[in-house]
């Protein structure tokens, strides 16, 4: 670990704390149906797509409305990006002439852009024309972040009304959410990408003579623009197969960085706009102190483990002071690797710019814990918020009975109706996680796609199924998934990992508008102060490490001390 | 019957009395039964995995399996784990089955004196009483049942419901009209108009609440059993999943192993002693000789936010006393003593008394005996708001200022006019009395006007900072009174309250309570006449007197026996213990699964991963003696929780914030860290008795 690897670190954070406030408050704004400085330039369009659609941005819905408006949303989503998949062959933009997409691979590709995941089974410069690319990908990239947004502002609207049956017009949120906040900031980051030498363009794919006078055909496409998205939405699904550690996507030191930047911006923005929606921005604070613990904590000993060397290695002579560089790219080194790898597990971005299978077995430990949490520490556009909200309410409820008082958050009641959402909530990421892990382990056919043996080829289909339930969409890579039952059972861990959450904590935003503001007094727990951020970083890692130790222990952890004792696998 | 052998209710029973451990043991056994165990989800999913490995045990034990020894211990301790959490519901049920074996001795067979239409009485047992019938109940008779005095005045023994045996007045109209089944008539004989239906009177449903048969899960308590539920669900699928995982591993486990890690990472704790702290916190109510007619309202009592306090009673003391004679210009303060004392002679009212003897220690005058006087006392009355005394054909009058002024006025009129002056002096003194929180009683001599008598509301020793610990504790205060707005201000501010009610109507109480309540918060009274009836409903903690109407028990929550309202206080403390109580043992139980994990994990993975030893941080000695020792600790440890179950986290107003930092110390970094060391000690014995 160097000085510089720390100063590095550093100012990522600085970059992430100081955009927080504005973007949150601008945000808030936004939300509100407020006056922006965009309003000038959007207000029309916006005010058009109303007309257009036939939706009264007056009218607000229930929880119920809410969420068979996104579910709906999303099933025609769903069914437009399969079906360009399965034509694409036939359509124009095609430029590397790209046949259609299997049956299997397309849904689970689907899935997998629409729940914000973004598994790719599929080497992208291999597979998709730069129409599914642009129409199919693109789109269900911002659609996905701006639903996943929408759900968090509905979730918060719940705290923050009272006795209220209404908590937002989903289709509105919608709106809002692409055209002032994603759109532009996007626009600006492609501008930046390009002049950093990303590629940009509906040409052909270029051929090119290497050094030894081979021909290497060269894939190009639209790329900045998809990269921004990619980023800013936590989706990270990359254009090319390598992902951010293509020279194409992620060319420089800078890219990296505003790559990493623009994961947490928007989950780190909303922590702030919750707090202004509550009514007090030390709430929203007090959240992001907690998730910035947890992925202090995430990135300190990622770094520290890919800085040892293997002792493997070391023991052919190898200078241990070298660290682990297997599987990262020179350019960005050790700490921006651990620092990005970090940075898209914790939220749900899944872009990488290191192949985790080659991390030290603590170091790719980390990744699968931030998965393993759910994806709260900022999280995925939205659901890291109401992620986090959801163990906050557990937190609340186990500790808040120890002031003497029925508990409470934000002033509401924590009941039976709550209390009950939320344990759905939380239950379908293990049962999926360790459930499908389990199945597709002892059935005859499946762990013939795993490549490695012993713990790390266990670890190999536990981050497949980690990794997609939480919707992050990283692979541990090694896994050769692209079958039927790997397509399918991922497609279906994928669904359950965004709509057993979402739905739920839709029920507790509508129950929790509901119910009257019970005024703060110094007998109430304080929720925006130092005992709140220490308890529910304690009940996350309590409750995470409880639940997945054993699946841990036959993995990394087993991994690790065989590896300090010579063995590899 | 005798009413001076009965025991008083909060007559103390401790843990450790054995006439309550050994029916508890028996009691832990029949609560096996699973249709009165699967109220628990969490001991009731223990049971059936004990079932299924006792069924396994026995098989290899027919079929000579190995490790049968260490197979048989731990079974022997998951069937103690149910054991215990039952046992623990058993002695809390106890307490109150001893209380109610009491109560039911005041439930004697009694026979009722029913009138009948042509007047005569006929006699009936009191079990086939119906409402509406009346009754005559003499002198030395057991009241059948509950009811309304309708006619006459008796004093009634209510030490069978209260434990107190000092009788109280019980008569026709008014707020002491109502009369409870089981209690005794001392003297007199009262007519009383039955209002309970047999088998629900009061004394029916005390016995039913302090057994707990009457018992439900309270909300939180609901709330508590689905997260609970739900974390087992959890570790069913942390668990379940592991053979898969080890299979893959080249490994191989047993049910047994699966069985104990299972058993251990469920919040047993909790589960096992979540019903006994919510009986404990009834109970303690109980003791407290306050009956909550719900487990409801003993939860409410600690989210209270607003407590309404009755001035009377509860601030200040009963009555107001004297404490200073306030002459007119002219007037010597000692005539005015003088003329006030002898007015007040034959005054029984306790602000009377204080007159007499606030006019002996100022000036030594010595109360007199009225006989020997030759005088006439006046009685006062609502009519004349006036008392006094007629003697040596002087008239000496004392009351409310206006009633004075308006009878020597009157009676002046015609002979000498009062001087103006002096009314306006009289008023001035009144007026300052009154803004101080006062109250002036005019005092008169025939025609002349001499002075005023201050009488003052005495704030209860200790109130105030009573008052200020309820601040601390996020609680308001609310003063209600009858008194004008400008003496409640003073009473208010004298005694601490953050807010009062002045000239208070049912109605005015009624509003302030709805007003609350609208900004979300909780609100706890207590009250005893019939217009505070529907207040006591609308509150969400409504303490009624045992003295009051019935009325108003029916629409209280709670039922306090001694009629005291300064327990409104201790109240809300105990609510807010008996949640404390649920939250410390629910982290304490989940805290407690980290060393858990890290006695079984290594134990159970060391056949095929000899590395994860690595992880037997404790060095516990084999992966028997490890496994043994969770599941050992695990069982112990409800045991060892039972006493602070039935007694409850201890509570101090402290402000949320400490008190929270406190607990989570104590019980949070306390149940992460006590594993470690109860299964490391408990892995030597087991290590040195040879027993794995």
């Amino acid at each position: 670990m160097t000085v510089i690897g720390w100063l590095q670190i550093a100012l990522y954070c600085a970059i992430v704390v100081a955009i927080t406030r504005p973007l949150g408050g601008f945000m808030t704004r936004v939300f509100a149906g407020e006056r922006t400085f965009l309003s000038p330039v959007f207000g029309p369009v916006e005010r058009g797509i109303y007309a257009m659609a036939g939706v009264d941005a007056k009218a607000e819905q229930g929880w119920i409305g809410y969420a068979v408006g996104m579910l709906v949303f999303k099933l025609v989503g769903f069914l437009a990006l399969y079906a360009l998949m399965r034509v694409q062959a036939m359509l124009p933009l095609n430029p590397a002439g790209q046949s259609a997409v299997p049956p299997d691979l397309a849904y689970n590709t689907a899935v997998s852009f629409l729940t914000n995941t973004n598994w790719q089974n599929y080497g992208g410069e291999s597979t998709m024309s730069d129409l599914v690319q642009m129409a199919g990908l693109a789109v269900q990239n911002f659609m996905s972040a701006a639903a996943g947004i929408a759900i968090a502002v509905a979730f918060v609207r719940g705290f923050a009304r009272r006795s209220a049956r209404h908590i937002g017009n989903f289709w509105v949120d919608l709106t809002r959410i692409t055209l002032y906040v994603l759109l532009p900031i996007c626009v600006v980051m492609t501008l930046a990408f390009v002049w950093q030498g990303m590629p940009q363009t509906l040409g052909a794919y270029v051929d090119a003579a290497t050094l030894e006078g081979a021909r290497q055909t060269v894939a190009l496409g639209p790329v900045a623009s998809q990269e921004a998205i990619k980023m800013l939405g936590t989706n990270g699904g990359g254009f090319f197969n390598a992902n951010s550690a293509h020279p194409f996507e992620n060319p420089t030191a800078l890219t990296n960085l505003i790559q990493m930047v623009a994961i947490f911006t928007l989950g780190a923005a909303l922590t702030n706009m919750f707090g202004r929606m509550v009514g007090s921005e030390r709430q929203g604070w007090a959240v992001f102190t907690a998730m910035g613990l947890l992925f202090l904590v995430g990135v300190g000993v990622l770094y520290w483990s890919e800085s040892q060397a293997n002792p493997a290695l070391v023991a052919l002579g190898m200078d241990p002071s070298m660290g682990n560089m297997e599987g990262k790219e020179l350019r960005f080194g050790i700490p921006a690797s651990a620092m990005f790898a970090t940075v898209t597990t914790d939220a749900s971005c899944g872009a990488v710019n290191a192949m985790h299978e080659s991390f030290l077995p603590l170091g790719g430990m980390v990744p699968m814990i931030n998965m393993m949490l759910g994806e709260i520490i900022f999280g995925g556009v939205g659901s890291g918020l109401y992620g986090f909200l959801l163990f906050a309410i557990v937190a609340v409820f186990v500790a808040g009975l120890m002031v003497g008082r029925t508990p409470e958050y934000l002033g509401k009641k924590i009941e039976a109706r709550e209390v009950k959402m939320t344990m759905l909530a939380i239950l379908c990421l293990p049962l999926v996680m360790l459930g499908f892990t389990a199945l597709a382990l002892v059935l005859p056919g499946p762990p013939a796609a795993i490549s490695a043996s012993g713990p790390h080829g266990f670890s190999e289909a536990l981050y497949a199924y980690v990794s997609t339930a939480a919707n992050n969409g990283s692979a541990f890579a090694g896994l050769s998934a692209n079958t039927p039952y790997w397509n399918t059972s991922l497609g279906i861990s994928m669904m359950i990992g965004r709509f057993f959450v979402i739905i739920p904590a839709l029920a507790i935003a509508g129950s929790m508008a509901a119910k009257k503001t019970v005024p703060p007094s110094s007998g109430t727990f304080p929720t925006d102060g130092a005992l709140f951020v220490g308890l529910v970083v304690g009940v996350i890692l309590i409750m995470g490490g409880l639940t997945f130790f054993p699946a841990l222990a036959l993995g990394p952890v087993v991994e690790h001390y065989a590896m300090h004792a010579g063995t590899l696998f | 019957m005798s009413d001076t052998t009965l025991p008083r209710l909060r007559a103390t029973t401790t843990m450790l009395d054995t006439a309550i451990l050994w029916p508890a043991i028996g009691q832990a056994f029949r609560k096996l039964d699973p249709r009165m165990l699967w109220h628990n989800p969490v001991m009731f999913v223990v049971e059936i995995v004990s079932v299924l490995t006792t069924i396994l045990f026995l098989r290899d034990l027919a079929t000579g399996g190995t490790h049968l020894g260490f197979a048989l211990q731990i079974n022997i301790w998951l069937w103690f784990t149910v054991l215990f959490a039952n046992f623990a519901e058993a002695v809390a049920e106890g307490r109150g089955k001893a209380q109610a074996a009491s109560l039911r001795r005041a439930k004697t067979e009694t026979m009722a004196h029913r009138l009948r239409a042509d007047g005569g009485t006929e006699s009936i047992p009191a079990t086939s009483l119906r409402q509406g019938d009346i009754v005559l109940v003499a002198a030395g008779e057991i009241i059948p049942s509950d009811g309304e005095v309708i006619e006459g005045v008796a004093s009634v023994n209510e030490a069978a419901i209260t434990g107190e045996s000092a009788p109280v007045i019980r008569e026709a109209g008014g707020d002491r009209s109502a009369v409870t089944g089981g209690t005794q008539v001392m003297s007199d004989i009262i007519k009383v108009r039955i209002t309970a239906a047999p088998g629900s009177t009061f004394l029916d449903r005390m016995i039913a609440l302090v057994e707990g048969a009457a018992r439900q899960k309270t909300p939180n308590e609901i709330a508590l059993n689905i997260l609970l539920a739900g974390m087992t669900l959890i570790f069913v699928l942390a668990v379940a999943t592991i053979p898969s995982f080890a299979t893959y591993a080249g490994g191989s486990l047993t049910v047994l192993v699966l069985v104990a890690l299972f058993v251990t990472l469920i919040p047993t704790t909790i589960g096992a002693l979540l019903s006994a702290i919510g009986i404990a916190g009834m109970d303690r109510l109980v003791r407290f000789n306050v009956l909550a007619m719900s487990g409801r309202a003993v939860e409410a009592a600690g989210d209270v936010d607003t407590l309404l306090l009755d001035k009377t009673g509860t601030i200040t003391l009963g009555n107001r006393q004297a404490t200073a004679f306030l002459p007119v210009a002219g007037v010597d303060a000692r005539e005015l003593a003088d003329a006030a004392q002898l007015s007040s002679l034959s005054d029984e009212t306790p602000e009377g008394r204080s007159i007499v003897v606030l006019a002996k220690e100022l000036y030594a005058l010595r109360g007199r005996e009225m006989a020997h006087l030759g005088a006439h006392f006046v009685a006062f009355s609502a009519q004349t708001r006036m008392s006094g005394v007629d003697l040596d054909g002087r008239q000496i009058r004392k009351g409310a200022v206006d009633s004075v002024l308006a009878h020597v006025l009157a009676t002046s009129a015609n002979e000498r006019p009062v001087a103006e002056a002096v009314v306006r002096e009289l008023r001035a003194i009144a007026e300052r009395i009154a803004t101080s929180g006062g109250t002036p009683l005019a005092v008169a001599d025939g025609h002349r006007l001499l002075g005023i008598i201050h009488l003052k509301d005495i704030i209860k020793g200790g109130i105030k900072e009573r008052f200020s610990e309820l601040r601390r504790m996020g609680i308001r205060t609310v003063m209600i009174t009858g008194d004008n707005p400008m003496t409640a201000a003073a009473i208010a501010a004298e005694a601490g309250v953050d807010d009062f009610l002045a000239q208070a109507t049912p109605e005015a109480k009624l509003g302030l309570i709805r007003q609350e309540q609208g900004q979300g918060k909780l609100v706890a009274m207590c009250g005893d006449g019939t217009n505070d009836a529907p207040a006591l409903a609308q509150a969400d903690v409504g303490v009624a007197m045992n003295t009051g109407t019935m009325a108003a028990r029916e629409a209280g929550n709670m039922v306090d026996l001694d009629s005291d309202p300064t327990k409104l206080i201790e109240i809300v403390e105990i609510g807010k213990q008996l949640l404390m109580t649920r939250g410390a043992l629910t982290t304490f139980s989940i805290a407690n699964d980290v060393a858990k994990y890290f006695a079984i994990i290594p134990a159970m993975f060391l056949a095929f991963y000899p590395q994860l030893s690595a992880l037997n941080i404790m060095y516990l000695s084999t992966p028997q003696s490890a496994i043994l020792s969770a599941i050992i600790f695990n069982a112990l440890i409800i045991v060892a929780l039972i006493p602070l179950a039935l007694k409850g986290v201890a509570y101090r107003p402290i402000g949320a914030a400490s008190l929270l930092r406190r607990n989570l110390l104590v019980y949070g970094v306390g149940g992460l860290a006590a594993p470690f060391v109860g299964i490391k000690v408990i892995d030597m014995l087991v290590t040195a008795l040879g027993l794995a």
